[in-house]
């Protein structure tokens, strides 16, 4: 983004303060163009006819400085790129890193759906989503178009997520392009040696295209630069991720430069950057080893500027560190996430079912919940209003305390003596001294339950219905 | 075509084709350009505008052709370009072939913000400063983030493992491999260092917690002793957490390892830190500072030990707290960022090297637990691979925010842990390996 203050955003806009935008000011508007959470054309007046030198103006002023690019049609369509910022507490990262786990064209039919089904039904319940992998790299192994444009064909059959087309032979990529030219895939990769041939089928198939340039960013920059005077700027980087040693450090050194390089302006070698921890196969041969090194590759790039990844492992232990650090790194780091606060039902609770206070902190109240409701207890859940902090740092920080807790169950007009049959409440574990205190405030029975929510269904079983 | 066109019908028609950004560029009369905006053009404006006007007579000639004139044969000949151009012009988007790559060269800056280097502390004591570890250890010193190219980073990260003094609940992956020792700190010191290829090792004297054994600090310390007659590397010596008994525990454990330089784990604001600081002075220890996950209580730390307590820039360590893979690290990463760029940048309270209490990994569930307590999650695999690498990507992930030392527990994540880092740092020699075909490989 070319500019950093809202008063620069502000005089472009209409200044009418007409509030269509859902501001009550163009400079409180403004403010969110700045901060990214809203969208210039969220202000429709914009549109007219009169503001459009401006509204082109604005537009070129809040484009990100690295460039977004679009992978995939559809629902499932990934974007990339599109930051502003190299340090995540700076703003935020936008277009989390992408994921693909890679199949072959030498793989038979059988086992390559069952890979590819794998990847996309892995999922991971989190703060009230499930994470998942997002794409899956068709890779040429056969170097054979006839077989590259079967495989391709099956893996288009099986699934809807978004694809990259994996060979450095023009006709291999050509061939798959054949089969999966209407799910806008992205082709890997120009090199030095092709980048005619490839340049040719980005722009004929209009699709995005990988450079790939191992170690050599002055080549990088000039495949970047060619690309672009050819006509197309949906690129994708891939300076090459050596795997160990020496090699390694100085593919971190190149990842480092190329988004420093982009963020501070260079337009020419702004694009988003492809990491292909997959490499880590190629020094190891035990595939524990390999899946380690892979997924600490993958980690180191998930938070160094790699936008993109093509990873091999898909044992849970690689997967589910992958998408966690993911979400670590692009979480926004302005928001606290929140669930709002008040009782919620699980099941269908009786007067007999427990009562559960718990945390309106996203990550604590959907872990509590997903507990209880996966194993099938109904029950009474308050989330207690702690501005959004967990259980242990709420108690310490007094967010949670006794008269809360009472204020939150009598908010939603529940009556602990009519509306249940036992007058118990039942409190986290890292919670249990304010056990007295809030017998004294409600009235009711204290139950303190296990530290981790995942025990709550064997505790119950010990200590429910609770002894009279 | 006879039609007689209107300047006015030329511009709207201009604007379809999307030329209408040309600011103080009037189009007047028989088709004259008026360039507008005071004299001095600068290149970048006559580039720009060369550019633009370029675009237009490119418009032009396409509206000269609709009209029927076969204006691609005056470019040729104006331009000394041979033939007919077999493609249209670029703006209406086809392909130009090139020939050739442009040639470009790549350059990026070097941070001018980052002027100020991070303190160097050096932990352990040989004999000809008065101790007995073999060895010393020296973490800090950095002027840049840690193993980029802006500036190379002094000293390599270290790994401390955990000891504790008496046996506690750990995940099973953990226990399995200190079944042998869990009763002998001193035996499991022993075998860290030997076994494990541990830097330094942590005591953690956690039978002194009132609500555990109430050990007393006397007891607690011989313990320390057995520790440093065991094992010839630095150590951190750690209290309970219980912020009444740990100022008096190690006061005691300073007192016995005088001369040693050890960590004490730790100082905070909410015991009385100015007894851990006054007996590290004296006794010549390093303290660690540590707050949880907020820079300005780090800050009001770091300053109350250093003016307050007077304790020398070369004796802190800052723990700014350490939350999992997925419970919370998100906050810990971001705040050790901070707490480095703004060290780097020239805050003076926030310029010490930083440690890691890596082993909280092993509170995320996803580390230990046996299977999800979901079912509607995927299949987690087993336990004993996912517990290591939970703590390995909540180590890496700090170190790439500044983090220098780590304190760890599962000997799978010490050693890959210090493999990512040191390869990152750059003293570990690989075969070079040619990936230009990665594509092909079998893997
Ligand atoms: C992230 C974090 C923060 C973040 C909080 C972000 C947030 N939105 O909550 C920030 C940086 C803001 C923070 C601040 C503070 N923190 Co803090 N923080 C942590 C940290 C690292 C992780 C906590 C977490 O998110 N856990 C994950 C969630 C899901 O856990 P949870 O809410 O407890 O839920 C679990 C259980 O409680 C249980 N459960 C939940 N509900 C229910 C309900 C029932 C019925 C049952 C049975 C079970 C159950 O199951 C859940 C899943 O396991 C911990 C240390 C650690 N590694 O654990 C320290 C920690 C909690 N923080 C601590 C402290 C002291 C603080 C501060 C007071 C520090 C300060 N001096 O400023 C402040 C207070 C802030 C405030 N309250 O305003 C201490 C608390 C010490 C104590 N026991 O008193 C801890 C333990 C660190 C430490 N070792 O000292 N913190
Ligand atoms: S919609 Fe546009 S003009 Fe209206 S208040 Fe919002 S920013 Fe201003």
């Amino acid at each position: 983004m070319k500019i950093n203050s809202p008063l620069e955003a502000y005089k472009y806009l209409p200044g009418t303060n007409c509030a269509i935008c859902g501001e009550q000011t163009c400079m409180a508007f403004a403010s969110h163009l700045i901060d990214r959470s809203k969208k210039l054309s969220e202000c429709t007046p914009m549109l007219e006819d009169k503001f459009r030198k401006k509204l082109d103006q604005l537009q070129g002023l809040l484009a990100p400085e690295i460039r977004q690019v679009e992978i995939g049609v559809g629902e499932k369509i990934v974007k990339i790129g599109g930051d502003d910022v190299l340090y995540r507490h700076k703003l935020t990262f936008f277009n989390q890193t992408a994921l693909a786990y890679d199949v072959w064209d030498t793989m038979d039919e059988k086992n390559l759906v069952e890979r590819v089904n794998k990847i996309q039904d892995f999922k991971k319940f989190y703060v009230g989503n499930f994470l998942t992998v997002d794409m899956v790299a068709v890779r040429s192994t056969s170097n054979d178009p006839k077989k590259f444009a079967s495989a391709v064909k099956k893996v288009v059959e099986t699934t809807d997520m978004p694809l990259v087309l994996c060979s450095f032979n023009p006709d291999v990529l050509k061939a798959g392009l054949e089969v999966a030219k209407d799910r806008n895939p992205l082709l890997y990769a120009a090199n030095k040696d092709n980048w005619q041939q490839v340049a040719a089928l980005a722009l004929e198939y209009d699709v995005p295209v990988t450079l790939f340039a191992p170690n050599d960013l002055d080549l990088l920059k000039s495949l970047a630069k060619t690309f672009a005077e050819m006509g197309t700027e949906k690129l994708v980087l891939d300076p090459g991720t050596f795997p160990s040693g020496k090699q390694l450090k100085e593919t971190f050194s190149n990842f480092i430069k190329v988004r420093r390089a982009g963020i501070d302006g260079d337009r020419e070698i702004a694009y988003p950057l492809m990491a292909v921890p997959l490499t880590a196969w190629m020094v190891h041969d035990d595939p524990v080893s390999a899946s380690y090194w892979e997924t600490v590759i993958a980690s180191v790039f998930t938070i160094k500027y790699g936008d993109i990844m093509i990873l091999h492992s898909i044992e849970p232990y690689a997967m589910l560190p992958e998408l966690h650090i993911r979400d670590t790194i692009y979480t926004d780091p302005r928001k606290p996430v929140t669930v709002d606060p008040g009782m919620y039902k699980i099941g269908s609770p009786t007067k007999d079912s427990p009562v559960f206070v718990t945390t309106n902190f996203a990550l604590t109240y959907y872990t509590v919940e997903s507990d209880i409701s996966s194993n099938k207890i109904d029950c009474f859940l308050w989330a207690i209003d702690t501005d959004g902090i967990g259980v242990e740092a709420a108690v310490a920080g007094g967010q949670l305390t006794a008269a809360k807790i009472k204020k939150g169950i009598e908010d939603s007009g529940f009556n602990m003596k009519d509306d249940t049959s036992h007058n118990t409440i039942i409190l986290p574990g890292l919670s249990a001294r304010l056990q007295g205190d809030v017998e004294d405030e409600t009235g009711s029975r204290v139950l303190i339950g296990p530290a981790d929510s995942g025990r709550i269904p064997g505790w119950l079983e010990k200590n429910w219905p609770p002894k009279k | 075509m006879t039609q007689k066109m209107k300047l006015t019908q030329l511009t709207e028609m201009l604007q379809e084709l999307n030329i209408e950004s040309l600011e103080g560029v009037t189009i007047e009369g028989d088709i004259e350009l008026n360039i507008t905006g005071g004299g001095g053009l600068n290149p970048a404006l006559a580039y720009a505008l060369g550019s633009e006007i370029s675009q237009i007579s490119l418009h032009m000639a396409n509206i000269g052709r609709m009209l029927g004139f076969p204006a691609e044969q005056l470019f040729a000949s104006a331009f000394g370009m041979s033939g007919v151009p077999e493609t249209q012009a670029p703006s209406l988007g086809t392909t130009p072939r090139m020939q050739e790559l442009l040639a470009s060269k790549f350059e990026v800056a070097r941070m001018s913000n980052w002027n100020n280097p991070i303190q160097e502390v050096t932990l352990g004591a040989t004999s000809a400063d008065g101790g007995s570890r073999k060895n010393t250890v020296t973490i800090g010193g950095e002027n840049a983030l840690p193993y980029y190219f802006d500036a190379s980073m002094p000293h390599r990260n270290y790994v401390t493992m955990d000891v504790f003094d008496m046996p506690i609940g750990m995940a099973k992956a953990v226990k399995s491999n200190y079944d042998d020792v869990i009763n002998d700190p001193a035996e499991w010191a022993k075998k860290v260092v030997r076994d494990f290829n541990a830097d330094m090792v942590t005591i953690h004297l956690i039978s002194t917690d009132p609500l555990i054994k109430d050990t007393s600090a006397r007891d607690a310390a011989k313990v320390v002793e057995d520790v440093l007659q065991a094992v010839d590397v630095p150590i951190v010596i750690g209290g309970s957490g219980n912020p009444e008994k740990d100022p008096e525990v190690l006061e005691k454990a300073a007192e016995v390892a005088a001369g040693e330089r050890v960590l004490l784990a730790s100082a905070s604001l909410n015991l009385d830190y100015e007894r851990i600081a006054r007996a590290a002075v004296e006794h010549g220890h390093v303290v660690l500072s540590w707050t949880q996950l907020e820079i300005n209580a780090q800050k009001e730390l770091n300053r109350k030990l250093m003016k307050q307590c007077k304790v020398p820039r070369d004796s802190i360590v800052m723990d700014p707290t350490t939350a999992a893979l997925g419970y919370g690290l998100d906050y810990a990463y971001t705040n050790m960022e901070r707490i480095r760029l703004a060290g780097l940048m020239g805050d003076d309270e926030l310029t010490f090297p930083m440690s890691s209490g890596t082993t909280n990994a092993w509170g995320a569930r996803e580390s230990w637990m046996v299977a999800s307590p979901l079912k509607q999650d995927s299949d987690w695999g087993p336990r004993e691979y996912r517990g290591p690498i939970w703590e390995i990507v909540t180590g890496l992930a700090l170190s790439l925010a500044g983090n220098d030392m780590f304190m760890m527990m599962h000997p799978t994540s010490v050693q890959v842990l210090k493999e990512i880092t040191q390869t990152l740092y750059g003293s570990i020699e690989a075969e070079e390996l040619d990936i230009s075909n990665w594509i092909g490989a079998e893997v």
